[in-house]
């Protein structure tokens, strides 16, 4: 009964946030994508590992998805699994950007000798 | 904090993701636009923690310290050599928490879910759980505690086919259910077929399939973005998505592949025969002495370096000879083709770890022409970036794809584990060649005889 009561508060709260209307997301998205394929469509294939590793770090932004979820979780499952979730997204955040830098650090130099 | 400002903030942190994926795209900035990305994704998690209620803070915290604690030693750790599989693992850990994140919400919300809703949270489910799983797989292949080669089994189409159907209708289920345990029926399907999706797909194509997993996982990210109503998570999501779909067309080209038939390995893919297309032709093979004995003698050597050598671990072992016969006075350069190692770029990377210095690292358009006067190219563990079938026999799976032209030297060595064809699986006309000498055996162990055999003279 407690959690029941928490969860419709939970909700109310939900829908006070200022809801995106689907015009917005399908521009943000539009407006994304144009940008995502603008900006590496000219990539040397030297960079293709670090650029896909650099990419896949900034997907674990989810780890703010995860944090929103864990902080409005009421039942322990939902506890439990977003928990999970954000051990999960910290590893791909902060291992994928150490890994790149790693990865860049080697390349250190290497076009100041060619050209 | 007001939702203005906390928008206003993601809004600045989604810039910082533009920056840095455009900064990784030049060598000079790579470096500079990786840290960019390291902060707005740093800005975004400090302060979601400052906007509306947060409740279970310290499992939160202790969450993010548990991450901490396995992803950074892994990532200052991990070999260079194995750093794509990390990379697959990484992703595929984002996939599963993109997944996890919709699942909790749909629980929390419950009944009120609305149908937008459910379909963006279905998404995220199948396709965060598809890569999640397939990554794993991938992982699994490029650390060999499995086959690289394509996994096919009688019947894989139709258990494929079946799966994606069983996927599907499952998905439809859980829009107009609305429970638990189809929402989890289906998670479980979803990760099965990411198995079976991967599983097809050669040691050649890996690459370029973790590249599109890890758009996927991008895509995951948006979907989850428009449940929790997050404009950053929308942006971030949609750029890797994008930017990862392109990422992965270059490499397939890059590679000679078709994105195509990577894709879709899994349904066109037929039980290979492995027993043996193996040709009776008589090879050349040498001993270390030989070899030794052919450098000695050279004026100009070029050294390609391939997946075996990645795979034995010789890059330091090959400086280690470069570095002698320089001592001796022959003129030493690296031919590096762009698909060198397990990933474009890969091999780079690798040398540029065991230190070899840049000036000897040259890429192929600048080495091809210089072939005809060099006197051996010691070929190690590359297969299909030298095969001369990429330009001579139109039909085969890499024509078209550049090579580099040793055959052009007046000597070629090839290093190599067997006369097993490459990735690709495709004959290798060279080594029939009368002026290519063989020296079988693991890449590390064949350079560093050659190299006591060199000193001895």
């Amino acid at each position: 009964m407690q959690v029941s009561i928490e969860r419709q508060v939970s909700n109310v709260e939900a829908q006070n946030l200022s809801a995106l209307t689907p015009i917005a997301v399908i521009s943000i998205f539009t407006l994304a994508v144009f940008v995502g394929f603008e900006v590496v469509s000219k990539v040397s294939s030297t960079l293709h590992t670090p650029l896909m590793s650099g990419a896949n770090a900034i997907h674990g932004v989810i780890l703010v998805g995860a944090i929103i979820v864990c902080s409005h979780a009421t039942t322990d499952l939902e506890l439990i699994l977003s928990l999970v979730a954000i051990v999960l997204a910290t590893i791909n955040m902060i291992g994928g950007f150490l890994v790149t830098d790693r990865m860049l650090e080697m390349f250190k130099g290497k076009k100041g000798a060619d050209k | 904090m007001s939702d203005f400002i906390y928008d206003l903030i993601g809004l600045f942190a989604g810039a910082l993701f533009i920056l840095a994926l455009k900064g990784l795209s030049h060598p000079r900035t790579a470096r500079r636009g990786n840290l960019l990305g390291a902060l707005g994704a740093g800005i975004a998690t400090v302060v979601v923690f400052f906007h509306g209620e947060i409740k279970n803070l310290w499992w939160i915290l202790g969450a993010i310290a548990v991450g901490t604690i396995i992803g950074v030693p892994a990532a200052r750790k991990v070999q260079m050599t194995q750093m794509p599989q990390l990379v697959a693992l990484f992703n595929g850990v984002g996939g599963g928490a993109a997944a996890l994140v919709a699942i909790v919400e749909y629980l929390t919300l419950g009944d009120t879910a609305t149908t937008a809703i459910v379909i963006f949270t279905v998404f995220t489910v199948v396709v965060g759980c598809v890569s999640f799983s397939g990554s794993i797989v991938t992982f699994l292949k490029l650390q060999e505690l499995m086959t690289t080669r394509p996994v096919v089994f009688p019947g894989g189409r139709v258990v494929i086919a079946g799966t994606l159907a069983a996927t599907l209708g499952s998905s439809v289920w859980v829009v107009i259910e609305l429970g638990t345990s189809p929402l989890l029926i289906l998670a479980g399907l979803s990760l099965l077929f990411g198995v079976l999706f991967v599983l097809p797909v050669g040691g050649a194509d890996v690459p370029i399939v973790i590249s599109l997993l890890n758009a996927f996982t991008g895509l995951t990210v948006a979907a989850s973005g428009y449940v929790l109503n997050s404009t950053l998570l929308i942006i971030a999501g949609t750029l890797v998505g994008a930017s990862g779909t392109i990422l992965t067309r270059l490499m397939a080209e890059a590679m000679g592949r078709s994105l195509f038939g990577t894709l879709f390995g899994a349904f066109t893919a037929k039980p290979q025969d492995t027993s043996g297309v193996v040709e009776d032709r008589p090879v050349r093979s040498g001993s270390a002495d030989d070899v030794a004995i052919l450098l000695n003698y050279a004026r100009r050597v070029v050294i390609v370096p391939g997946f075996g050598l990645a795979v034995a671990q010789a890059q330091h072992t090959v400086r280690e000879l470069a570095d002698l016969l320089i001592s001796k006075g022959v003129e030493v350069a690296y031919g590096v083709h762009p698909v060198a190692g397990r990933m474009p770029g890969h091999m780079n990377v690798l040398l540029a770890e065991a230190n070899v210095p840049y000036d000897q690292l040259v890429e192929m358009e600048d080495i091809n022409p210089t072939f005809s006067q060099t006197d051996v190219a010691i070929v190690i563990g590359a297969n299909d970036v030298v095969n001369p079938a990429a330009q001579t026999s139109p039909g085969c799976p890499i024509y078209g794809m550049p090579i580099l032209e040793v055959a052009n030297a007046a000597n070629i060595i090839f290093l190599k584990r067997s006369m097993r064809p490459g990735f690709a699986g495709i004959e290798n006309e060279l080594l029939y060649d009368p002026k290519t000498m063989l020296l079988f055996g693991d890449a590390k162990a064949s350079l560093t005889k050659v190299i006591s055999a060199l000193k001895a003279q």
